[in-house]
């Protein structure tokens, strides 16, 4: 355990604002992560799906908040991180992610921090609910 | 819904987790964290969301779902949890993968029908057999095409 100062209980880390989504994004992304769902880059298979578009990888998203929250806690601190997918995110979209403390606690000897986070659209709407648990 | 799908496991599967591939993971994910760059010989930690490129390594059989129909197109990515039992993996370490469906469950949905929840679960051991990650998805099944 360290001696840093335990994050209190309320505490907001910054807002990062994203760059628009591409599709090169997601290309990206799904290159990294073995997911080559053609949903999320083949504007025709999109379409024949009854989409617009492709629309963004909800884990890209996801891994973006995760590195938001492990920037502010640590990244070998790490003990959980969940995230739920509401409304989908689009090619041109500017996503905002926030962090707030919303716990503290001891569990097996170590001092926990719960932390909720958001992935929130330029329109307002949550694309990304998510929740941390770091060792402090 | 198919509650028997309870229970369901895959055949084992190793990974191993790659220096170039926890670099070429953090920076798809926008990452600028040295914690997660590293140079040869270095053991960076794996970000939150690595465990997903678990898929490189994992054979059809590998999957809870192998020989399983599923409605695909009517499916969507409801969740994704990740759970440590320590630190997270580091560049170099050899994990076991085994991947169950672990739960079935319906839910009504707000516009109408019925949704179908399928959570399963992907745990990871080191070489002496020590469970150190999970993780977890959950799928839903709409009763309607997605909107």
């Amino acid at each position: 355990m360290s001696t840093a100062a335990l994050p209190e209980v309320g505490a907001e880390r910054e807002p990062l604002v994203g760059s628009p989504l591409t599709v090169t994004d997601f290309v990206r992304y799904q290159g990294a992560s073995g997911d080559m769902n053609p949903i999320h880059h083949d504007t025709e298979f999109a379409k024949a799906a009854g989409y617009p578009g492709p629309f963004a990888v909800g884990m890209l998203q996801a891994g973006i908040l995760s590195t938001y929250a492990t920037d502010w806690l640590g990244a070998p601190n790490l003990r959980r991180f969940k995230v739920q997918f509401r409304e989908q995110a689009w090619p041109g979209d500017v996503l905002t992610y926030t962090g707030k403390v919303v716990a503290t606690r001891e569990e097996a000897g170590e001092t926990l921090v719960d932390v909720e986070l958001a992935c929130t659209r330029q329109t307002g709407g949550t694309h990304l609910k998510g929740w941390a648990t770091f060792v402090a | 819904m198919d509650t028997s799908l309870e229970g369901r496991t895959a055949a084992p599967f190793t990974m191993v987790v790659e220096l170039g591939k926890v670099r070429e993971f953090a920076a798809a994910t926008k990452s600028t964290n040295p914690d997660y760059a590293g140079d040869p010989g270095d053991h960076p930690v794996s970000p939150g969301t690595f465990l997903m490129s678990a898929a490189f390594w994992q054979k059809p059989e590998n999957s809870p779902f192998f020989g399983v129909e599923l409605n695909w197109h009517r499916i969507l990515h409801g969740e994704q949890e990740f759970v440590f039992h320590g630190t997270p993996p580091r560049a170099g370490d050899v994990l076991t993968g085994v991947a169950r469906i672990d739960r079935v469950y319906e839910k009504a949905g707000k516009r109408g029908g019925t949704m179908t929840f399928t959570e399963s679960v992907t745990e990871f051991r080191n070489p002496a057999g020590e469970l150190v990650a999970e993780s977890r998805g959950t799928m839903i099944e709409t009763s309607q095409a997605a909107s």
